[in-house]
């Protein structure tokens, strides 16, 4: 598909009205996002604020908060997750249709938060599922859910049908569950308990394609920086991948 | 056989089903194994701990000052009081005295944080009950005017960390004062909408009258507090019953019902933001000048090292009474650090008004008993 964007755009800014299978795709897409009403701890009080009048998220399309997974488009992961419900939220995000998006709402969604300390708090949800868009916030502002919102839509507005992995003739795929075993978090692929306790996840995050990843979980050591302070990290990416030294 | 008649027995079997942990209406990450026949309920078992992010055990980790932002997230409708409750508990073990200022003010913020809560508690019964949204955005209005002046005085709309050891974070000016009184003005008119809209309700009234009682006796076995215990009719209030802060300096009524039922404790919620009205207008009336201080300027905030030894401190928020137990072995952090939270101790009382009742007032129930799980599981 030749990339005739912006031709395209600087016609319709003359009026013309000239519609791309592809933006009339992503167009329709992106202006009724269907989050799924699924609140986790205080931030999901911002959250239901955001779509309460004065920020109305009903003027971005997405304020139609759907009881289930099967009806959502969007997950907005509001709240700590502790390793009792992450097997839950993994499970609500293979039971959403394709497309489907995650938002990580919140320091705690995003890395653990003021509680990444503890023992049953799970270090970022993007562990588990791969997260679209990040706010930073304890709790993030309405305004910086919006934000998010907003960047989510641009993201959307730059798929293409032929690249995005929902469109191709292959299956929908589940993510896998992590199950609570004997000493923690046990997840498929991962030798012992995934995510112990007084130690760093022993295993990277799924990166979107949206932020520069393959929407797989990571082999790339380098992705794994920011999350961890430094020593640590070097202590991990040995520790985990037996080779290569983060910068 | 003649048709229309049926001779024979309906077999019948009961039900286990599964509400939560990812449920609209059941306040966060919370679980109810229900047994039901049809559609009445039979038992309950609650299941919690979804929530649980360890907050006693960073407790004892972490610094005195470092824990005021976690008594935040605990029930993070309400982090004045929390904090408050948390900085008397420090106060009392290291003998800190608290500017008279300061404890007006910390008086303000409770009550404007009481305000806030109930109307959107009550919002959020009403929006279980079936009345998608409306009341729930009338309390989420008045909510957000009541956070702008958190956000005015201490930074932050909903974790507001402003109370310190000795005091609060930052001073009030008149400006803040003037929004606040201008805010006060408006209150009843809110209340009387409220009203207006609500108490008289057909639909209301069927769904909430003489559903999910709970009997003074049964009350006190469980131990519940705030509205839940005053909607039983047993006056109980820590405010009037150990008086803490300036609460002894004003006059103000608690509120009880008769019955016992989802409608006396709506009732109860309603009055006592008019209460707290009443008690906002006596402080800002009796408010201390600035020359006093808003803060005890003799605590050190970072380093405090209290004498070893144990505190406790409740305060009326506005789920119940909560109390933080605090033991100290002369360290820069505490030994053991405890929490009495109402909303758990409230929520021990579910299985017992459910049962009966049909599932559909299940989730009124719970939302008339008003829990939030940051506080449950802690
Ligand atoms: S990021 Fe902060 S506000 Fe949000 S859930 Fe975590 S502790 Fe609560």
């Amino acid at each position: 598909m030749p990339d005739d964007r912006e031709t395209q755009l600087a016609l319709e800014k003359q009026g013309v009205l000239f519609t791309q299978l592809n933006r009339f795709y992503n167009w329709g897409r992106k202006s009724a996002i269907w989050p799924m009403a699924f609140g986790l701890a205080c931030c999901a009080i911002e959250m239901m604020a955001a779509a309460s009048s004065r920020y109305d998220i009903a003027r971005f399309g997405a304020e139609l908060f759907r009881a289930s997974p099967r009806q959502a488009d969007l997950m907005i992961v509001a709240g700590t997750v502790t390793k009792k419900m992450v097997p839950q939220v993994v499970r609500l995000y293979n039971q959403m249709p394709e497309p489907r998006y995650v938002i990580s709402m919140g320091a705690c969604a995003t890395s653990g938060g003021p509680f990444r300390d503890g023992y049953n708090v799970v270090r970022g949800v993007d562990l588990y599922i791969p997260v679209d868009v990040y706010v930073p916030g304890c709790p993030p502002r309405p305004e910086a859910l919006l934000h998010a919102l907003i960047t989510l839509q641009q993201q959307i507005d730059n798929q293409a049908i032929r690249e995005v992995r929902w469109y191709g003739d292959r299956e929908a795929r589940d993510f896998p569950v992590p199950i609570f075993g004997k000493h923690g978090l046990e997840v498929e692929g991962i030798e012992g308990t995934a995510d112990p306790v007084g130690g760093i996840p022993r295993m990277a995050p799924y990166v979107s394609p949206a932020l520069g990843g393959s929407g797989e979980r990571t082999s790339n050591p380098q992705v794994l920086e920011g999350n961890v302070p430094k020593p640590l990290m070097q202590a991990a990416v040995e520790e985990v991948f037996g080779h290569g030294k983060a910068e | 056989m003649i048709a229309g008649t049926f001779t024979g027995t309906i077999k019948t079997e009961e039900l286990q089903i599964n509400i939560g942990p990812q449920h609209p209406s059941t306040h966060g990450v919370f679980r109810m194994i229900t047994r039901i026949d049809g559609e009445t309920i039979l038992g309950l078992e609650p299941v919690f701990g979804y929530l649980h992010r360890n907050h006693e055990q960073l407790g004892e980790v972490s610094s005195y000052l470092q824990i005021i932002p976690f008594t935040d997230r605990l029930d993070y409708f309400n982090s004045m009081p929390n904090n408050q409750g948390y900085c008397m508990a420090v106060e009392k073990l290291a003998g800190i005295e608290v500017p008279e200022r300061a404890e007006y003010i910390r008086v303000i913020m409770a009550e404007l944080s009481r305000i806030q809560n109930h109307a959107t508690a009550l919002g959020f019964m009403l929006n279980d009950m079936g009345a998608m949204g409306t009341p729930l955005l009338y309390g989420f209005r008045e909510r957000e005017k009541i956070l702008d002046l958190f956000e005015a005085a201490s930074g932050a709309r909903m974790m507001c960390s402003y109370m310190r050891f000795g005091g609060v974070a930052r001073d009030i000016d008149d400006e803040w004062l003037g929004e606040l009184k201008k805010l006060m003005v408006g209150l009843p008119a809110f209340f009387d909408e409220f009203e207006r809209l609500l108490s008289e309700n057909e639909i209301l009234l069927s769904r909430a009258r003489n559903v999910g009682i709970l009997p003074k006796a049964v009350a006190l076995d469980y131990s519940v507090t705030g509205p839940l215990l005053r909607g039983s009719g047993i006056p109980y209030d820590v405010r009037r019953a150990e008086p803490y802060s300036v609460y002894d300096r004003f006059g103000f009524d608690v509120v009880v019902g008769s019955v016992g039922d989802i409608y006396d404790r709506y009732l109860v919620r309603v009055e006592e933001m008019r209460q707290s009205l009443r008690i906002l207008e006596q402080a800002v009336q009796q408010l201390p000048d600035a020359s006093g201080g808003h803060l005890n300027p003799k605590v050190k905030q970072q380093s405090i090292r209290p004498p070893a030894g144990e505190a406790y401190a409740r305060v009326e928020t506005p789920k119940g009474e909560l109390g933080f137990y605090l033991v100290s072995d002369g360290s820069g952090r505490p030994y053991r650090y405890k929490i009495r939270a109402p909303s758990f101790i409230n929520l021990t009382a579910l299985s017992d008004l459910a049962r009966g009742h049909k599932v559909a007032d299940l989730v009124v129930i719970l939302g008339s008993i008003d829990i939030v799980m940051g506080e449950v599981d802690r």
